[in-house]
């Protein structure tokens, strides 16, 4: 049913229609709404058969997971930024194990400086976990993808992070199309784990291992992703066939046809895109958008045919490596591996910079006559970034570099442009 | 009820394996159809004082429980020890995740139990006094706070043992680890404000919560099973000599174990919510010096001389638990207390 809700909401409405048996929640923005929604379903009996366990720290929340998971409960729970690096070790812990939870990662950036705006830092600090990771570009997809996480996760014994952009996605309000608990049933059968903590079959979970089969194990998690590239288009196919919409697959491509220039994006940025794309057509330029929904495992294949027409890829990425640059585009490059084709990396979006439609219709511009320097900041205010550089080397004890750009631009945290 | 008196007769030990007892009296260790949860074969060291515990208290939890029991373990020698890839001693279903979140994964199993209506199963989680104390704290007492259906039982032997004998918020002040070496002006650990769990415990107010002794495996077992007689969070802290850590002869960690008791540098004793219901009395008590005499940990505090101060502060601490936890039976306290009788001729 059509509904105009909070993305937040759409989540938990279609998390809840999952029928997870273990919720775990530890609070931080912006992912709360979706814990909070859940916990009033399982507290007023709209998801009867759930426990909601609130902890007291995002370690505990997917260590909880991880227990009850292994005891054969489909488990949920919701992060974001910190939370995210606060339950690293149990992060790598869960995919280590083969258990299939499902998260929701309300994507943050991450401090210092403290900040609670969207960028994709979080999610690429895990992106060697161990998890799949699936991006959603609008809160329909968000909302659909977790249907098909569970599904996945549990095919292939892995976790999941379903990543959707925290505010822009979760407190947007759209209109979202919320399946039936028929049909979501019909897609997502019960959980039947591979292995499970059971008196009748004792088994030992975790056990030291080492360089005699450490390799292999590890193999194994890698030829799971593979087997998931492999089942990830198959359960979006069904999941169309059974609902009626286009959600998820490994990569969705926009306007691609004869384009000498394409886009790769992830998330919600990639809405912003595809309006200047229709701009730059009508201005008569060959430019397409291809949108990542499934950056772990990443489609190499599929990446590396799409673009191998094009004269030019622009990655527009909200996050990047500190001491080399851009993160997706780096992967990107693999999978343009001996092409001669020119990559270019553009940091946008960090720590909530609104990626504006004039700023990308100048990037693309730029770009489509090949004078974009290898490693661009959208929008970079140079100004603010001279005047601490002189500061620093002027003066011994300049002070703490965020306060002084605070000072120096006058505002507290009123733009966000 | 009538009492029965029982007699031991393989006199001259406190031995749990006496199987001349009518049944019912017997410890589940006596008990042929013991379930030996922690199977032979492990790697543990000789005499370790980890092994002897955990085996005594998880087989007594699955003989209380139809063996319907599932552990949680934190990272530490007993997981190690319990678990050399491809081989496990565990006769029950087992994780292993982290150091740290032993307690929380335990309170995910006990959902999953419920809410797979599988409330017969218990829970039971397990680590040493670092996994507990230390970097296990916060999962501990959030698993406390929320009452979860979770025995956590710390088999501590006061450092980290698993890493090579460094100090933990567990480990007595004076000792000896890898981190606190016996030199300088004030050899081994600091005397620091100490980390009783036990009481912390007890702070939380959870329905149950217990020390027990490698010394008294009895009391440890019956422990045990009073705890899986309750619903909720419990906690049993047990004291388990390590004899590579400790410097101690593995054949001694029985009696490293009753000295400890009988200093009253441990107190064994059992509580409900907040209030303390029973104790473990000393049965003739020694002055510390003969519990730390027998430790290589201790040993600076003896050689080239006596550090008469460090002792001192040692026996103080141990009389202070005497008298806090009343570990000694007033009578007999009086007893010692009096002046020696002069009067009868």
């Amino acid at each position: 049913m059509l509904k105009q809700c909070e993305g937040s909401h759409a989540v938990a409405a279609t998390v809840a229609l999952c029928r997870p048996e273990v919720i775990c929640a530890y609070p931080i923005s912006p992912q709360t709404h979706i814990v909070e929604g859940l916990s009033e379903m399982v507290r007023d009996g709209t998801l009867p058969g759930c426990e909601f366990i609130n902890v007291e720290s995002e370690f505990a929340a997917l260590s909880v997971a991880i227990g009850s998971s292994a005891a054969g409960a489909r488990s949920y729970t919701a992060t974001a930024s910190q939370g995210l690096l606060y339950m690293a070790e149990a992060v790598w812990n869960a995919s280590g194990l083969g258990l299939p939870i499902v998260m929701t990662l309300a994507n943050r950036a991450i401090g210092a400086p403290i900040n609670i705006w969207n960028d994709h830092t979080d999610s690429m600090s895990m992106r060697d976990a161990g998890w799949i990771q699936l991006f959603a570009e609008n809160n329909q997809e968000a909302a659909d993808l977790h249907i098909q996480a569970f599904r996945l996760a549990e095919e292939v014994s892995l976790p999941i992070m379903v990543c959707m952009d925290g505010f822009i996605l979760t407190h947007a309000y759209e209109g979202v199309d919320i399946p039936t608990q028929e049909q979501v049933d019909a897609y997502l059968p019960p959980y039947e784990p591979r292995q499970v903590l059971d008196p009748r079959d004792p088994v030992s979970i975790g056990a030291m291992v080492g360089p005699e089969a450490f390799t292999e194990v590890r193999y194994l998690a890698h030829a799971k992703q593979m087997q998931a590239l492999e089942l990830i288009p198959q359960l979006a196919a069904e999941f169309q066939q059974k609902f009626g919409r286009d959600s998820g697959g490994l990569i969705r491509q926009y306007r691609m046809e004869d384009a000498d220039t394409v886009v790769i994006a992830l998330g919600s940025v990639l809405g912003t895109i595809k309006d200047t794309i229709d701009d730059l057509r009508d201005e008569g330029h060959k430019i397409g958008v291809l949108g990542i929904t499934s950056f772990r495992p990443f489609p190499l294949t599929e990446i590396r045919d799409a673009v191998s027409h094009v004269r030019r890829v622009v990655v527009v990425e909200k996050c990047f490596a500190v001491g080399i640059g851009g993160i997706v585009s780096r992967d990107v490059r693999s999978a343009m591996r001996n092409r001669p084709q020119p990559l270019y990396c553009v940091v946008a979006g960090l720590g909530g910079r609104a990626i504006t439609k004039d700023s990308l219709h100048q990037l693309f511009m730029t770009a489509i006559d090949d004078k974009l320097e290898p490693l661009t900041f959208l929008d970079l205010d140079w100004n603010a970034v001279n005047r601490e550089l002189e500061r620093e080397r002027l003066t011994r004890r300049s002070g703490p570099i965020a306060e002084n750009l605070l000072r120096d631009l006058g505002v507290v945290a009123a733009r966000v442009g | 009820m009538t009492a029965t008196t029982i007699k031991f007769y393989q006199t001259g030990t406190h031995t749990v394996g006496n199987r001349l007892l009518d049944p019912e009296h017997r410890s589940v260790q006596a008990d042929m159809r013991r379930t030996n949860s922690l199977n032979s074969g492990h790697r543990a060291c000789q005499g370790c004082g980890e092994a002897l515990g955990a085996r005594y208290a998880i087989d007594a939890a699955m003989q209380a429980t139809d063996n319907q029991l599932i552990a949680a373990n934190a990272t530490g020698c007993l997981e190690v020890f319990s678990t050399p890839y491809p081989e496990t001693s565990w006769q029950i279903p087992w994780i292993h995740s982290l150091f740290g979140n032993t307690a929380a994964v335990a309170t995910g199993i006990a959902a999953a139990m419920r809410v797979k209506g599988r409330s017969d199963v218990r829970v039971v989680a397990q680590g040493g006094d670092g996994g507990t104390t230390d970097i296990g704290f916060g999962c501990l007492s959030g698993m406390f706070e929320r009452n979860d259906d979770v025995l956590y039982i710390c088999y501590d032997n006061e450092a980290y043992m698993n890493t090579g004998v460094q100090r933990s918020s567990a480990t007595p002040g004076a000792a000896r680890t890898a981190t606190t070496p016996a030199v300088g002006d004030a050899p081994g650990n600091v005397f620091g404000q100490g980390k009783n769990l036990p009481l912390i415990a007890m702070a939380h107010e959870i329905p149950y919560v217990a020390t027990a002794i490698v010394s008294e495996l009895r009391d440890l077992e019956a422990k045990v099973k009073r705890a899986m007689e309750i619903r909720g969070a419990r906690y049993i802290h047990v004291f388990v000599p390590c004899p590579l850590g400790w410097g101690t002869n593995a054949w001694d960690t029985i009696q490293i174990a009753r000295l400890a008791k009988e200093t009253g540098v441990f107190p064994v004793f059992e509580a409900e919510r907040d209030r303390i219901v029973s104790v473990s009395k000393i049965r003739k008590q020694l002055p510390v010096e003969a519990y730390l005499r027998p430790q290589r940990r201790f040993a600076h505090l003896f050689s080239p001389k006596p550090n008469t101060e460090a002792i001192a502060h040692i026996q103080a601490l141990a009389d202070r638990n005497i008298r806090r936890f009343g570990l000694v039976d007033p009578a007999v306290e009086a007893a010692i207390a009096a002046p020696v009788a002069t009067g009868n001729p």
